[in-house]
């Protein structure tokens, strides 16, 4: 059966397709946004008090490297392949190896309705994940220049507004502790699906604006908007299944590979390499990705990291 | 009440550039700017300002001829060819010349 959040983003999609007055205010849409990222870091932080760190560092590691290795290997395809332009190669590169949230949040919202546990300090993954792809974009476009205002670039990567919230709610969750957070559960953990629903139809009204351009920027890119996340999934999966991760934990590590980040990366790649067209990647990003692995990619994921630990079981 | 000629340098850009425009504008010795919100359509599509990375927003800036003039040239040296940008520059009577 369907999630009902996935029929709330194609209301969103169709709604938008049909030109419907529809929007929802930008204010709420930030309140959605903000809601759902503190929720996503304080269910991580409780969890990261539970372990200890050090046990975690060869998963982060493992992470960050899969952060610039998904870029770098995006670069040449999108550059020799689909004939882009250096700069556009590159931030189109640097958006898919980086992580989108609200993906995340949906593999999430999947598990749950299945009862898969997974892992729960995935939040701390998917805060290091958003950083490198930026870097390596930023650098692909440039070359390391001098020029580069590298301490301007940090104040924009690690002060954006999804970082802090992360961080911030981590940070929280991992003061307070399970019992410390119950006081405020009813909102970040009981509504947790409401507002993803709502987030959601308002992406599905996003991803219809990007259609336009889509047929603009022709089928490369919709071939490598299906394909990329494709392939990353396999190495996230390959990734988790290395590193011993649950069934659900290996879907998640998966999901986040194949997300392509719609938010950070678009910020900082605008204001960082400004030659490059911002409406290639962000029609790739939400008018593709998004709504695939809304709808089929993370379903797949998940079929994926069942089959591999079937399969290693032999 | 004397009335004082100055220029109003209106700009409507992406909001992604904010930061960068407004510590240009300090650094440019202007002596405040006024930033709103802004959605419109133009020569590189509508800005509905529906979510963040869409966004596009009014800057106006009080000044003299002199400041007016550098902050012209800056922005459209800097900021025409790969932004959605444009700007423009109207006269305008302010009351208390200190100010601007």
């Amino acid at each position: 059966m369907i999630d009902p959040i996935i029929l709330f983003f194609l209301l969103g999609a169709v709604a938008g397709l049909l030109r419907s007055e529809l929007r929802l205010p930008a204010a709420i849409y930030e309140f959605v946004s903000i809601v759902l990222l503190l929720a996503i870091g304080l269910k991580g932080g409780v969890e990261l008090a539970r372990q200890p760190f050090a046990s975690l560092l060869p998963q982060m590691l493992t992470v960050v490297v899969m952060g610039f290795g998904l870029t770098l290997f995006a670069f040449p395809v999108l550059r020799y392949l689909g004939r882009f332009k250096r700069a556009d190669a590159a931030s189109i590169a640097a958006h898919y190896g980086s992580v989108s949230v609200g993906t995340y949040a949906v593999a999430v919202a999947y598990l749950g309705s299945q009862q898969i546990s997974f892992e729960e300090h995935m939040p701390l993954l998917l805060v290091l994940l958003e950083v490198p792809a930026i870097l390596v974009g930023i650098v692909l476009a440039r070359g390391i220049s001098r020029e580069t205002a590298w301490k301007s670039i940090a104040h924009e990567v690690f002060l954006g507004k999804g970082i802090v919230l992360l961080l911030g709610g981590l940070f929280i969750g991992w003061v307070a502790g399970p019992d410390g957070l119950s006081s405020i559960e009813p909102l970040f953990v009981d509504l947790f699906k409401g507002i993803l629903a709502l987030f959601l139809l308002e992406m599905g009204l996003i991803t219809a604006t990007q259609m336009g351009s889509l047929r603009r920027h022709g089928p490369f890119l919709v071939v490598f908007a299906i394909a990329m996340p494709l392939f990353s999934a396999l190495v996230g999966t390959w990734l988790g299944w290395s590193l011993g991760l649950s069934i659900g934990g290996t879907t998640i590590l998966a999901t986040l590979a194949a997300s392509a980040s719609y938010i950070a990366v678009p910020a900082a790649m605008r204001t960082s390499v400004p030659e490059a067209n911002p409406t290639l990647s962000l029609a790739g990003a939400l008018g593709i990705t998004f709504p695939f692995n809304v709808m089929i990619g993370i379903p797949l994921y998940h079929a994926l990291a069942v089959w591999a630990h079937t399969f290693a079981k032999g | 009440m004397h009335r004082h000629t100055r220029k109003l340098l209106t700009v409507i850009t992406e909001a992604a550039l904010e930061s960068t425009l407004v510590r240009d504008i300090d650094r440019l010795h202007a002596h405040g700017y006024t930033i709103t919100d802004a959605r419109g359509k133009g020569s590189r599509g509508t800005r509905n300002a529906g979510w963040e990375a869409n966004g596009n927003i009014r800057i106006e800036v009080v000044c003299d001829t002199a400041t007016a003039v550098n902050i012209t040239a800056y922005f459209q040296e800097h900021y025409y060819d790969d932004y959605a940008m444009i700007l423009f520059v109207s006269d305008i009577e302010v009351l208390r010349p200190e100010k601007f």
